[in-house]
């Protein structure tokens, strides 16, 4: 096969370019002729370059220098360093807004103000749009929108993932309806994606007002520190309406929604490193829900026991450790990425590859809250294993839970319909699902957490697992209201607060030496490869969402 | 087939079994020792403890208590339970906790048992720095000029200290191992240093009585180990020097000694056993002595116990110590002449510990997230003596030593090689540790050339240590194995699958390489067995790579040199990289990504100058009374840490007023987290 180059107008040309005129004063034929004759026209094809460098400077070198100034950078230079050296093409450079209301007729750039095509990370495809804040502040058309929706469609169409740059000042108020219009279609394709191929949100500057509901619809949103932010209503009107006092960065910035919102799930220090960060996070997922998980090389075997798992977790209860040292240690070079991981920290979730193929794992976090299952873990789960099972990414569940946070603030805020929604998943998924008991779980999140009525694949406890409907303390206090409680708590404990009632029930398949957990991992998301499930016909179930 | 050699092997092992009461390295060694004799191990732990080496590696375990030391490990009673409990016929102390102690060794007989170590009567006259003095000076052994006796009161100490004259060392008369110890060159910090020093032996020993002698300028700490049994019998092991020390902690050791001569050695072995005989010892032991630059030598102390660093002595003889004392100890007669030792080769040993050697070594707590020994070669040349495994954790309640790590050669020098090398191979992440300093210690020409002191590291360091400075061919090592390894791990991620086929993947050509203030712009050529990257014009040659992609080391040659390099952690543009022993922030950047690189903004960095922030997790041992408003001096001290058994004295750095204080005595606080809050 022989492998094709073209000869791509970089965008680091860019800075070499003299900035060009209009066009059609720039193309005059320049020698005066002698005779009167009426000039001739230029053939096209000496106009392209021109109007192909053209294209690749956006609004300008003095608002490519306000970008740069910004920390920023341009639509462009973010593809640039995304994508695979000289991989992308570009569709669509050449399309110009048709507006012709507040003065717009007289201004046009091609392109408007977004970039769509097109490119390759480590060889594998995908679709991107990148926003240019350069041209009307990256703010959307009619024309805009139409862009956007033409790489998602092929996206869909050939089984490719679709990723958004987002830096854009909101709706091109100019066209009015039109821009709302536009809006709403790339909200229709979005969602008519989910599910069909992975979408990556990169919000690299403002995103704002309804510009902020694509991301949200799409599976995972990175931020950028400090240049990034998405709001509804942006500080002004909060002031207006609410008399709060509160920065873009403070209402919107990557901290609110890292930590607090759970609305992004990853923010990084600087363009830089979160394109960085998206390529790599990239090559975990399958390209659409049509390809298994990819594959990479890899020297771990599945052979390799790490001896420290066989007393990693502390034999007294209350003690907390590091859920993720464990999962570091079950996958392939210790490579872990995790998903959201300043929200809700009592859960961790994430992809790993075992034996090179991605694999999912959610794990109760003993560090945060005791592990407990509250709103926002709950949420966050689900959306995860949700996501997972759209893209036949098998699911390894780590336990080590003490049941579900309680308190006014959760019950209120709807801890039972929440909670609702990772039963839902998990009961819903038809992925492989292989749950491994570590320490703690009991009563209701007992069943919750891909437990063996929920569909489980394959349930193993560790020997320091304690399954039972809740902790020995507060059994015994209903038990044996009023008598010997020391004893009493000590019999609990002896009786119930290990596997083996659940190994008598077939609930729990196994118990296992810690330390072979990897290999017992590898072994069995081989045997479940071939898993086939199906949930009865339905248009849709109804996650209470 | 001799006779002999058939009856040894019939005879019974000298005990069934003992217990070892210590815990981490020390009684992980000393099983290995009994394992060898067929003697099983009873192995003792606190709560911190259980899933410790030392535990997994003992034949039984008794629980002795909570985790502090002076609920679990200190308490006689325990432990002699625990002896009693598993039938243990003898009891190792180890060093440290109850091996100096004259009533652990007088209940260990009146329970019926051994106590692994010399009789009580020379615990006590040894283990009293004022005794001993007087015992030594009596039994014709040098002694340094000062106070033999006890001091109460800081009036005293000026007293004396005008008597003797600056400078004075203050000890405390049941220490050991620097704690508790101090140097007053003048009667304020004779002030300051008696009450730190008691307060500091009063929390290690649970002894605040301190004494004091004349301080020796430029002098070597040599020490002289001995063996001798319930006969009469002793003989001197030779020495160890161990002269290279921070705050008097032994930091590096070796043996023999670079600056003794035979007549000297003699001299001093001979005094060792002259002790001996005085107090009737009977098992392993060490005199310490220290030498001035004349070589006369005074006696310091004698350790009625089994030194931390007696491995580089076991390398230069070829004798187990632990064996020796075992043996004695149970009965038998020293099984070595004098005339049988010899010195056999150099060794050398690094004490790694866990303490930021760049925030003046303060301890370290936390997970080993990932600790990798380096390979022991055929040739047994390098030894490893540690407690703990990949993944295990240093805990706050014990001494932060990680591990010993000796190294054998027929030379010093080679000796030293082969500690560089082993040293450059050691992964240790997730606490901080000293092998930067380590490191950078065995670098400088002036410990090659064997030209140490006890003042050593603060000379070469007068101003703390901040890490290893490269030389400019070593910065291109570094470069150069950054590239590498960017490459490599792009191709790894190029196996992945469902590429498009004919979209081959072009390695990249051009790099920018960055840390600290250095920049390498570097032009990458594939070779047939490596690669040339030419770094700012100099070409480096690399080949012999050797990276399973991903892993902490990396080696290679580089213009015939060979290179190890930890890489700790990829990042999004570049690596972190260990090499030499300090860590490098390295950049690897693609021209393109060079290009934009400068348009993006500083990180933001909390301005500290405003907080007194906690160096080290631990708890607040005290805290100043000042009020929220109040001023403060430069200087002022505002807050005492405990960590690590070690008392750490926070001080004000500027004048300022408080704003606000945010912790109380007795709290356990956190790293960086902020103690008290400053106002302008």
């Amino acid at each position: 096969m022989q492998s094709f180059k073209l000869q791509p107008l970089q965008s680091s040309l860019v800075k070499n370019l003299v900035f060009f005129t209009p066009i059609s004063r720039s193309f005059h034929n320049s020698k005066q002729s002698l005779v009167d004759e009426p000039p001739k026209p230029v053939h096209f094809k000496f106009k392209l370059p021109a109007l192909r460098a053209e294209t690749l400077v956006g609004g300008g070198k003095k608002r490519i220098d306000k970008q740069h100034e910004k920390g920023k950078l341009t639509a462009r230079e973010r593809l640039d360093i995304l994508l695979d050296k000289d991989s992308f093409r570009e569709y669509d450079a050449f399309v110009e807004h048709r507006c012709t209301s507040f003065g717009m007729d007289k201004q046009h750039i091609p392109g408007d103000g977004i970039i769509t095509g097109h490119g390759l990370i480590n060889g594998r495809l995908a679709y991107l749009f990148s926003q240019d804040f350069t041209v009307f502040g990256g703010s959307l058309s009619e024309e805009h929108a139409k862009k956007m929706c033409k790489i998602m469609d092929k996206a869909v169409l050939v089984g490719a993932p679709v990723i958004g740059l987002n830096d854009s000042g909101g709706a091109r108020i100019h066209e009015g309806v039109d821009s709302l219009a536009g809006y709403a279609e790339v909200f229709q394709r979005n969602v008519s994606t989910s599910g069909v191929v992975p979408q990556l949100s990169v919000i690299m500057g403002p995103c704002a007002g309804g510009a902020v509901y694509s991301p949200a619809i799409t599976d995972f949103v990175f931020m950028v520190k400090n240049t990034s932010y998405m709001f509804v209503t942006g500080p002004d009107v909060v002031r207006a309406v609410c008399h709060e006092n509160v920065t873009q960065e403070e209402l919107g910035g990557s901290k609110a929604h890292t930590m607090k919102s759970g609305v992004a799930h990853f923010a990084y220090e600087n363009d830089i490193e979160t394109l960085m960060k998206v390529r790599e996070f990239f090559d975990f997922l399958p390209l659409s829900n049509r390809e298994s998980v990819p594959v990479r090389y890899t020297e771990d075997s599945r052979f390799r026991q790490d001896a420290i798992l066989d007393t990693i977790v502390p034999l007294d209860p209350n003690k907390p450790y590091d859920m993720r040292d464990i999962i570091h240690r079950l996958v392939d070079d210790s490579h872990f990425f995790e998903v959201m991981p300043d929200f809700a920290r009592n859960i961790v979730v994430g992809f790993g590859r075992m034996e090179g193929k991605t694999t999912a794992f959610v794990a109760n976090q003993p560090k945060e809250l005791a592990g407990c299952l509250d709103i926002n873990a709950s949420k966050k789960g689900a959306r995860f294993v949700r996501f997972c099972d759209a893209f036949h990414i098998p699911i390894v569940t780590l336990i080590d839970v003490p049941g579900f946070l309680p308190g006014t603030d959760q019950e209120w805020n709807g801890i039972i319909s929440n909670g609702a929604k990772l039963i839902y998943a998990y009961a819903e998924v038809t992925v492989p699902k292989i749950a491994i008991c570590v320490r703690k779980s009991y009563g209701g999140a007992y069943c919750v957490m891909s437990s063996k009525h929920l569909r489980g694949d394959m349930n193993y406890s560790w020997p320091t697992g304690e399954i039972a409907v809740m902790g020995a303390k507060g059994a015994v206090e209903i038990i044996f209201r009023g008598q010997d409680l020391k004893k009493a708590e000590a019999d609990y404990t002896e009786q119930l607060c290990n596997p083996l009632p659940a190994c008598k029930r077939g609930f729990i398949d196994d118990v296992i030496i810690p330390s072979t957990t990897r290999t017992r991992i590898c072994e069995d998301l081989e045997v479940l490869k071939n898993k086939k499930l199906d949930n009865p016909w339905k248009k849709h179930g109804n996650i209470p969402l | 087939m001799s006779k002999q050699f058939i009856r040894s092997f019939a005879t019974k092992p000298v005990f069934d079994k003992i217990l070892v009461a210590n815990r981490g390295e020390i009684a992980c060694r000393i099983m290995r020792t009994a394992k060898k004799m067929g003697i099983k191990t009873v192995g003792v732990y606190s709560d911190a403890d259980l899933s410790s080496l030392h535990v997994a590696k003992a034949d039984e375990v008794v629980r002795v208590g909570p985790a502090p030391s002076n609920q679990s490990y200190l308490i006689i009673e325990n432990i002699i339970n625990a002896a009693k409990k598993t039938g243990a016929q003898a009891i190792h102390p180890g060093y440290g906790f109850l091996s100096e102690k004259r009533e652990f060794s007088k209940a260990v007989a009146d329970n019926g048992m051994v106590f692994i170590g010399p009789h009580a009567d020379a615990i006590d006259q040894m283990g009293c720095k004022i005794a001993s003095k007087k015992i030594a000076k009596a039994a014709g052994v040098n002694v340094i000029p000062g106070y033999v006796g006890e001091v109460f009161t800081p009036e005293e100490v000026l007293k004396i200290a005008h008597q003797i004259g600056y400078p004075i060392m203050i000890k405390a008369a049941g220490g050991g191992g620097g704690k508790g110890m101090r140097v007053a060159w003048n009667d304020e910090e004779a002030k300051e240093g008696i009450r730190l020093s008691k307060e500091e032996a009063k929390s290690a020993f649970d002894d605040d009585r301190i004494f004091i002698e004349k301080f020796i300028d430029n002098p070597r700490h040599i020490e002289i180990q001995v063996l001798a049994d319930n006969y009469g019998n002793a003989v001197y092991v030779n020495e160890r020097e161990c002269s290279i020390q921070r705050r008097n902690q032994k930091v590096i050791e070796e043996a023999p000694s670079i600056f003794l001569d035979p007549a000297t050695r003699k001299k001093m072995g001979e005094q060792a056993v002259m002790l001996c005989h005085a107090v009737k010892y009977n098992s392993a032991g060490t005199c310490e002595f220290i030498v001035d630059p004349n070589k006369n030598f005074y006696f310091l102390e004698m350790n009625t116990r089994l030194q931390v660093e007696h491995p580089v002595t076991e390398y230069t003889t070829g004798l187990d110590l632990v064996e020796h004392m075992i043996r004695v100890a149970a009965g038998e007669k020293l099984s070595v002449k004098q005339s049988d030792i010899g010195i056999n080769g150099w060794a050398t040993e690094c004490r790694v510990y866990a303490e930021d050697p760049e925030r003046g070594f303060l301890p370290s707590i936390g997970t080993l997230v990932k600790y990798k020994e380096p390979e022991i070669p055929e040739d047994k040349s390098i030894r490893i003596d540690t407690g703990f495994i990949d993944g295990a954790e240093i805990s706050m309640f014990y001494d932060p030593l990680i591990s010993k790590l000796i190294t054998y050669g027929k030379t010093r020098n080679e000796s030293i090689q082969r500690m560089k090398e082993a040293l450059d191979s050691y992964v240790i992440e997730g606490v901080n540790h000293n092998i930067p300093f380590l490191r950078a210690i065995l670098d400088q020409p002036r410990y090659v050339e064997g030209k140490i002191t006890t003042k050593y590291i603060p000379e070469m360091w007068p101003d703390g240590f901040k890490g290893v400075v490269l030389k400019p061919d070593e910065k291109e090592q570094l470069a150069a194995g950054a590239i590498i390894m960017d490459l490599l791990r792009a191709e790894k991620a190029h196996t992945i699958s469902g590429k498009l086929q004919g979209f081959k993947h072009d390695p990249q050509s051009e790099f920018v390489v960055q840390f600290l203030e250095e920049k390498y712009n570097c032009d990458v050529e594939k070779t047939k067995d490596g690669y040339i990257i030419t770094a700012n014009g100099n070409k480096n040659i690399v080949k012999d790579i050797d990276w399973i992609v991903d892993d902490h080391i990396f080696k290679a040659t580089i213009n015939n040199k060979k290179v190890v390099l930890q890489m700790i952690k990829p990042k999004p543009e570049g690596f972190v990289i260990r090499h030499l022993g300090t860590k490098f922030d390295v950049f690897v950047r693609t021209k393109r990504q060079a290009e934009l690189a400068p348009f993006m903004p500083e990180p933001i960095v909390l301005d500290t100058s405003k907080f007194l922030v906690a160096p080290m997790p631990g708890m607040i041992f005290s805290i100043t009374d000042k009020k929220p408003g109040d001023k403060v001096n430069a200087g002022e001290e505002l807050c005492i840490i405990e960590a690590m058994k070690m008392q750490n004295l926070l001080k004000c750095e500027k004048d300022t007023t408080i704003k606000k204080i945010n912790v109380k005595t007795g709290q356990n606080v956190g790293v960086d987290e902020i103690l008290i809050e400053y106002g302008d």
